[in-house]
């Protein structure tokens, strides 16, 4: 059992401001995140695209706010739990919460913060009919184990950078990998869109395009795929395979978050915007795009302003004897859980003669 | 400038004709948000950066749209449901040429 102050659900930047407000309150913080690194949308669909409306910032990538995020609450040591997806929640007698992730890891913490921003992030599935059928039994949509494919006849399906790095990838661990994508255009990192050119040349990789996988058929696992090239009789080719991965991006999900007993309005959770964020489970909260109130907008500035809040409610309600006064950094410093510490130098008293 | 009307049949297949700002910088998805014609997280999920194709569409009228970008191109390939008069909603901006402009909302995927 994982045991913190702070539960947060959600790494993205609010989850990650979070850890900061909550570690200048000596509070600390434990993340789990569906997808494998921190850093949610911004690190998953537009870590190369500028914003302009973080304060202070003229501009700044996506990705750099993530790592500056990052390294600002470096100090307050936060555990995080990645690649899991938060499932069920249960109220212990004594007030705390317990969360358990699909993979059964186990978090208990006095306050849960929910930062999930539109949800989880789950595979785009192709539209193929038995598809289903042959999921974890040839199919798979998330690369986890690489070995797993060592000298078996791969399929991929995509035409992103995930498709064309796996294609990489696996060229040196399968017997066969071939790429299957609708047009003969990629869009990928310039030097994966060539280094699949070499691959292609050199016969490590198959590519097949523009074509589309239309059918699977197998008995117990996935033995064999059709392919369509454009322009193609419309029986296809039949393709032997091993394994099929489509790899065709991900799309969010507010998933079981849903079914926590927590009030939804418009696909997002309600809370009390005129006090701290609370939804209406008192212990639990909900900050950035994952909220709803009147006025509310989906920003990452609002995001910051509401994990602020949160954490002096969150406070309170963990030490609800205690007298607080909030304190500026620059006057206070910041003392991280590691032993460091970060202060505004001293003014230097020295007369002038 | 003045407001255009916009034909836009929702994934229910309801169709409403809606008024949609020529001055605002407005485009499709937003205009789709707007009027709250496709719950909220279902659509414009990546906020309009060609990114995600939850504002795909079929334009059914005959007007003449400016020319896909490479990433809206590229966006479309990797998409569910896609017909040859599919768009994202994203990238089609708001102008007094598009003023009884008919489309459909692609289904969730």
């Amino acid at each position: 059992m994982i045991t913190t102050d702070i539960l947060i659900i959600g790494a993205g930047p609010t989850g990650l401001f979070a850890v900061f407000e909550a570690g200048l309150l000596q509070l600390k913080c434990h993340l789990i995140d569906a997808l494998p690194q921190a850093g949610g949308q911004c690190s998953e669909i537009y870590p190369k695209k500028p914003i302009y409306d973080i304060q202070g910032f003229p501009e700044v990538l996506a990705g750099n706010l993530v790592s500056n995020l990052m390294e600002q609450i470096k100090p307050f040591q936060p555990g995080f739990t990645l690649g899991e997806r938060a499932e069920t929640i249960k109220k212990l007698a004594d007030g705390t919460f317990v969360v358990t992730t699909n993979k059964g890891t186990e978090h208990s913490a006095p306050i849960v913060a929910i930062a999930g921003g539109l949800g989880s992030f789950e595979p785009r599935k192709p539209l193929l009919k038995n598809l289903s059928d042959f999921e974890d039994k040839g199919v798979a949509y998330i690369i986890k184990d690489p070995e797993v494919y060592r000298g078996q006849k791969v399929v991929i399906a995509g035409g992103g950078d995930s498709a064309l790095d796996w294609s990489i990838f696996l060229a040196d661990v399968a017997s066969e990998v071939t790429l299957v994508h609708r047009r003969n255009e990629f869009r990928g990192a310039l030097d994966s869109v060539e280094k699949v050119q070499q691959l292609k040349n050199q016969g490590k990789i198959n590519l097949i395009t523009p074509a589309e996988v239309t059918g699977l058929s197998g008995g117990d696992t996935l033995e064999s795929i059709t392919i369509k090239k454009a322009g193609d009789t419309p029986e296809g080719i039949q393709l032997k395979v091993d394994s099929f991965i489509p790899l065709f991006g991900l799309s969010p999900k507010l998933g079981p978050i849903a079914d926590w007993g927590l009030e939804i309005e418009k696909n997002a959770i309600k809370v009390d915007n005129t006090l701290d964020y609370q939804t209406n489970i008192p212990g639990i909260y909900a900050i950035g795009d994952v909220n709803t109130y009147p006025g509310k907008l989906k920003l990452i500035l609002c995001g910051f302003h509401e994990a602020t809040l949160m954490c002096q409610s969150a406070y309170q309600r963990i030490f609800p004897d205690k007298k607080y006064v909030m304190k500026y950094t620059t006057v206070g410093g910041v003392t991280g859980f590691d032993g460091s510490k970060k202060e505004a130098p001293k003014a230097v008293v020295k007369k002038i003669e | 400038m003045s407001d255009i009307k916009i034909n836009i049949t929702d994934r229910e297949g309801v169709t409403h004709q809606v008024d949609a700002p020529t001055d605002m910088n407005m485009n499709l998805m937003e205009v789709v948000r707007a009027y709250e014609l496709a719950p909220e997280g279902t659509v414009g999920i990546c906020g309009g950066m060609a990114m995600c194709a939850s504002c795909q569409c079929y334009v059914n009228s005959a007007h003449e749209l400016p020319e896909k970008s490479d990433d809206e191109d590229a966006m479309l390939a990797e998409a569910f449901y896609v017909e040859d008069n599919s768009r994202l909603g994203c990238q089609i901006h708001m102008t007094q040429d598009l003023d009884g402009l008919e489309v459909v909302l692609a289904p969730e995927s």
